[in-house]
């Protein structure tokens, strides 16, 4: 297991290079730059910025150069914050969105874990309905339109819970709470429905026939045998989703107005502020990357098959 | 980047996540946007400071925070005119080109003395182009600044001199009247040079700067708040009611509509205009509409057929329905824009306007097609071009009305619009790579120079529908060195008459400022520059 992970992690080096390069590339054939701006700066300002930041030199030699910074840890500058550092934004940022996709994704799994469930066991029945159509409406209802809803009935109308913001520059956890059900909420949808799905197959398995056959009482047949055969898709659809909400929800993180990660990248990519993108690029593909190999790694936990290969 | 910092900052994140459970105790209480207890103001500016440092700011939203941390040598008072700051009186020699400031007696929030030697250090910084400040042309009045700035001369040539602690001269290239106005922008403002040179462009750092201000800066969380605090040493500290600022980008503005009526912020400096009956009703007397220095306009490019043909240009602009975009585009009664000066600023008539501003739009439109028809174009030449314009706020919907308008010429005038992100919009506006292209001005200074160089040949790519004109080039030449003001006015304004005779340009509405105000906050004075210092705020009992 251990030289598996190791061989993965090998492996990830070449995937992070080609993604850094397409992003890379991609950034920079995008129409202006970080000092397109409304109001012109003297042309001898402009001349002296573009060469400070080796906007001057062709894409494949910034590319080599900016490869060459990150083999020394270094994210570069913010194109364009003056005063500060990639690391230092994301450093910033990256806390309020872990935060905010580690409980949104622990409330997904739980609620449309036990959902989903409930459903599969339910099957064709009321309750299984039931399940089914809030997890249509939770796919189908976008946070940008979920959020503001909260915000004006909890947070305007009702005024029972802050709705932006995070208490100025405290960190008032309550603040959390109506982002994180808003964007747990298509990912409840999406787990209930998953976990519906293997938890049926599941039941079907020869295993659980078994199981039944032996005389196990029912709670034991499912959550004992046939909860961690259907957990597996779970788990390889948690891995790369929670790198996803992790990385920062732009919508949740604007409607919000919280600091994250999210947020910084959409603007830094409207702004072209390259080496931004950049850093935010490299953080989520090693996110995905990271949380795929645990995802595979649970999976030889959960599934005994899959040890043998 | 030096390899510590960024450990620093990761140290430093990391830390933030476990003060956040140990503070969250104590911070799950609703915020007061407007707190009369704390005396506390929570702020929806429009967008995020990129740089703190008042040398590398560009944008009204830094200028909104920096002016209060900084004052210049003159500051704004509630109606945004020009008052003495830091100077406490002033003189000009009779040539208008030599002003003498003396200075008050104050410190940095250090207790180090703000003095002469601090401006002279800081108009010297800003104009060194290795300091890469974007905005210092606003300074290029100042004796040799603009080749300071080129790398020409060096910094120690720029024409600020400290003749003592207290005794400021500044040398103007030409007599400005107009000079107090332009030392209030935060291009004017000092630095702290013993901070400066001790930390570098780090000296803005919350735990290095210094601010000669009202308020100072507590904390910078990057598009997320900016946090001042009520500055103790600050000279008219004994007249500041208000002790924290917070200052929140938001981008979104519905997003800062929302904030002011969860009662989460007491000021937002913007909010949509399409929905301002519905804030009037829901938060009574917090809405405040003020006539505004910004004039939205469309550049013809003149660099390429048909538009560097005046009949077209002049067709074009006379049937764009202003009124109608003024009056139903916007919702908060935006005024039509017959010039390119906005109305209202200092020091000028602004009596020049096309010369069939009064005419009925649908008698234009019927001149429009005798002119374009006079240049050529029918139903066997058809007029065809492209209109490209900012696809933010109420951009679009003026477009589709332009587009309307220019069609209902005749059927032969073919309009193609095409939506462009800003950023790449201004590079195209720049480039001259457009036909038609829209655009606004906000004005820099409250003089009509602002607007009326935009249009000169020396400005270069800025000067978007690359009009150049001798005789217009010439009266701005010379009205600068004119001390009289009516005078100078007088040339300014016959410039601006040529200009719209041969509309490089069509104009196409002036601005409104529109803020939402907690009707308890005092000191909030509607002007022309919607800039409000914290420093004159109040709060009603």
């Amino acid at each position: 297991m251990l030289a598996q992970a190791i061989r993965r992690l090998i492996f990830a080096v070449p995937t992070l290079l080609a993604i850094v390069a397409a992003a890379f590339v991609l950034m920079h054939a995008a129409p202006g730059g970080p000092f397109t701006k409304e109001r012109q700066m003297p042309p001898e300002i402009e001349r002296r910025l573009v060469e400070k930041y080796g906007l001057d030199l062709p894409v494949e030699q910034q590319l080599l150069n900016y490869l060459g910074d990150l083999a020394r840890g270094d994210l570069g500058p913010s194109m364009t914050y003056k005063d500060k550092d990639v690391l230092d934004i994301i450093a910033e940022g990256a806390p309020t969105s872990a935060i905010l996709g580690l409980s949104a994704m622990a409330l997904a799994l739980l609620v449309g874990g036990a959902l989903g469930v409930m459903a599969a066991l339910r099957q064709n029945r009321a309750q299984d309905y039931a399940v089914m159509a809030l997890a249509i409406a939770g796919v189908c209802l976008p946070p940008l339109v979920v959020g503001p809803i909260m915000q004006l009935f909890f947070g305007v109308q009702w005024g029972l819970l802050p709705s932006q913001g995070l208490h100025r520059d405290e960190f008032g956890l309550v603040y959390l709470l109506l982002p994180v059900v808003t964007l747990a909420l298509p990912l409840i949808a999406i787990v209930s429905r998953l976990m519906r799905a293997s938890m049926i197959e599941a039941l079907r398995s020869n295993a659980i026939r078994t199981a039944r056959a032996k005389g196990l009482p029912e709670a034991q047949v499912v959550l004992r045998h046939a909860l961690p055969i259907a957990l597996l898709p779970i788990v390889s659809y948690a891995g790369p989703a929670l790198a996803g909400v992790m990385a920062g929800s732009f919508v949740i993180e604007t409607v919000f107005q919280l600091p994250g990660v999210g947020k910084q990248f959409v603007l830094a990519a409207q702004q072209r502020d390259y080496t931004l993108v950049m850093g935010v690029v490299l953080m989520y593909s090693f996110l995905i990357i990271m949380l795929n190999l645990a995802a595979d790694l649970l999976y030889r936990v959960l599934d005994p098959r899959s040890r043998t290969a | 980047m030096a390899f510590w910092t960024s450990r620093r900052s990761l140290l430093a994140g990391a830390g933030g996540l476990t003060a956040s459970a140990s503070l969250a105790g104590c911070a799950n209480g609703r915020i007061v946007g407007f707190d009369k207890a704390r005396r506390s103001l929570d702020i929806a500016n429009s967008s995020e400071p990129l740089s703190l440092d008042p040398h590398k700011a560009s944008g009204s939203w830094e200028n909104n925070i920096l002016g209060n941390m900084f004052i210049g040598l003159t500051t704004e008072d509630g109606q945004a005119r020009p008052v003495p700051g830091m100077a406490e009186r002033w003189e000009v020699s009779d040539d208008g080109l030599t002003w003498t400031f003396s200075l008050r007696r104050a410190t940095w929030s250090d207790g180090e003395a703000c003095d002469a030697h601090d401006f002279e250090y800081a108009f010297r910084r800003i104009l060194n182009p290795e300091n890469l400040a974007e905005y210092a042309s606003i300074l290029y009045v100042i004796k040799n600044a603009q080749a300071v700035n080129a790398g020409e001369l060096p910094p120690e040539r720029v024409g600020v001199r400290a003749i003592d602690d207290l005794t400021l001269e500044i040398q103007v290239e030409h007599p400005a009247p107009y000079l107090p106005q332009i030392l209030k922008h935060y291009t004017a403002y000092p630095v702290p040079k013993h901070v400066v040179e001790e930390h570098g462009d780090d000296w803005v750092h919350p735990d290095n700067i210094v601010v000669n201000g009202p308020f100072k800066l507590l904390r910078w969380w990057s598009n997320y708040i900016v946090h001042l605090d009520r500055n103790p040493s600050f000279f008219d500290n004994e007249n500041v009611v208000l002790e924290h600022l917070y200052f929140y980008p938001a981008n979104d503005v519905n997003a800062a509509a929302r904030k002011v009526m969860s009662r989460e912020a007491g000021w937002s400096t913007r909010f949509p205009s399409n929905q301002v009956a519905q804030l009037r009703t829901a938060l009574p007397g917090f809405v405040r509409v003020a006539p505004y220095l910004t004039v939205n306009y469309f550049s013809f490019n003149l660099t390429r057929p048909p538009f560097n043909d005046v009949r077209v240009r002049q067709a074009l602009a006379m049937a764009y329905d202003r009124e109608f975009v003024a009056s139903q585009i916007y919702k908060t009664g935006e005024r039509p824009a017959y010039a390119f000066v906005a109305p209202g600023i200092a020091d000028y008539p602004g009596t020049a306007r096309y010369r069939w501003a009064d005419t009925p739009v649908e008698e234009r439109k019927r001149e429009a097609e005798r002119l374009l028809r006079a240049a050529g174009f029918g139903p066997n030449n058809p007029l065809r071009f492209a209109f490209s314009h900012r696809n933010t706020s109420d951009n679009p919907r003026v477009a589709v009305v332009a587009q309307n308008d220019w069609r209902s010429i005749a059927p032969w005038v073919i309009v193609e619009l095409q939506g462009v992100e800003t950023q790449v919009h201004y590079a195209n506006l720049r480039a001259k790579n457009f036909e038609v292209g829209d655009g606004g001005w906000i004005a820099d200074y409250n003089d009509a120079k602002t607007y009326l160089y935009l249009m000169e040949t020396r400005t270069g790519p800025q000067n978007y529908p690359g009009y150049s004109n001798a005789e217009y080039d010439r009266l701005m030449h010379e009205s600068d060195f004119v001390v009289d003001a009516a005078e100078r006015a007088a040339m300014m304004l016959q410039a601006e008459q040529l200009m719209l005779d041969e509309a490089p340009i069509c104009t196409s509405v002036v601005i409104n400022s529109l803020n939402l105000v907690h009707p308890d906050l005092t000191g909030f004075e509607d002007n022309l520059e919607d800039i409000h210092r914290a420093r004159w705020f109040g709060i009603k009992a």
